[in-house]
């Protein structure tokens, strides 16, 4: 399990790095697609089957064949030059980011975290009910204002993207 | 069982390249994959910590997050894909017209 566990997180990171330093932005879609397979294998072996598998219809489907098709658009016959062009800000910006690394994996590992109250779902609970029909119950009955709210979210950004795109006549 | 501290080092560290990705690449479609990243690693993050204090909260928080990033990627894409008929270009360092 733990053995699993790394292997997903090692093809995740190096996959990430790929979104970071390929050239061809084509490549870098499909390294994230990369990266969102091995976060659904995590998500299963975290007990929670719905989140993978939305993770995987969605992003890995919807969400990134939606960049791609942009990319396809908007393709332009640039030569492709380097990925990351280096000069002093961009260095900077690496320290900074390893500076916001230290300090959260710092805070994540002195085990501080794990403290707080148990919620009312153990691992049992949830193979006993299931886990989408737990999360069913829970986005109808507790969670019904969200729920309903990000419909309308849905609907606003439906009709932004069309305005927004749509090619104007004069 | 996962240690939690693996899983929320994971997260960072995938939320680290994510910002690395939006400060040194140019190419505004892969910054907007690396935002997507960033996403993804505070949602692993949830479910960490869901899984951890037996919490059904995070997994439904999950779900909304997904779906703002739905509408975050339609609406954003939408937006660039109306910046480059004007500009012509996909590097951000064009897209200066709200610069004062």
């Amino acid at each position: 399990m733990l053995i699993l566990f790394y292997l997903f997180a090692t093809i995740s990171v190096i996959c990430a790095l790929g979104v970071l330093f390929m050239k061809n932005p084509f490549h870098c879609a499909l390294m994230l697609v990369g990266t969102f397979f091995c976060l659904g294998g995590i998500y299963v072996m975290l007990n929670a089957e719905f989140v993978a598998v939305i993770q995987v219809l969605v992003y890995a489907g919807a969400i990134m064949v939606l960049f791609l098709f942009v990319l396809m658009l908007l393709s332009t016959n640039e030569p492709s030059q380097v990925a990351v062009k280096w000069d002093v800000g961009k260095m900077l910006a690496v320290v900074v980011t390893l500076g916001i690394f230290t300090q959260v994996a710092s805070v994540f590992s002195d085990g501080s975290m794990m403290l707080g109250e148990k919620g009312a779902y153990p691992l049992e609970k949830i193979e006993e009910i299931g886990s989408i029909t737990l999360i069913g119950q829970l986005l109808f009955t507790e969670y019904v204002l969200p729920f309903e709210i990000i419909s309308i979210l849905l609907l606003v950004a439906v009709i932004g993207a069309v305005v927004i795109a749509k090619r104007r006549f004069n | 069982m996962i240690p939690l501290t693996h899983i929320l080092i994971l997260s960072a560290l995938l939320f680290s390249i994510g910002v690395l990705g939006v400060m040194l690449r140019r190419n505004v479609i892969v910054i907007f994959m690396s935002i997507e990243l960033m996403l993804n690693a505070v949602n692993l993050s949830f479910i960490g910590f869901a899984r951890s204090l037996d919490s059904m909260t995070g997994v439904v928080f999950i779900f909304f997050i997904i779906v703002v990033a739905a509408a975050e990627a339609v609406v954003g894409l939408s937006i660039i894909l109306a910046i480059y008929r004007t500009r012509k270009s996909l590097n951000i360092d064009d897209f200066n017209l709200l610069r004062w």
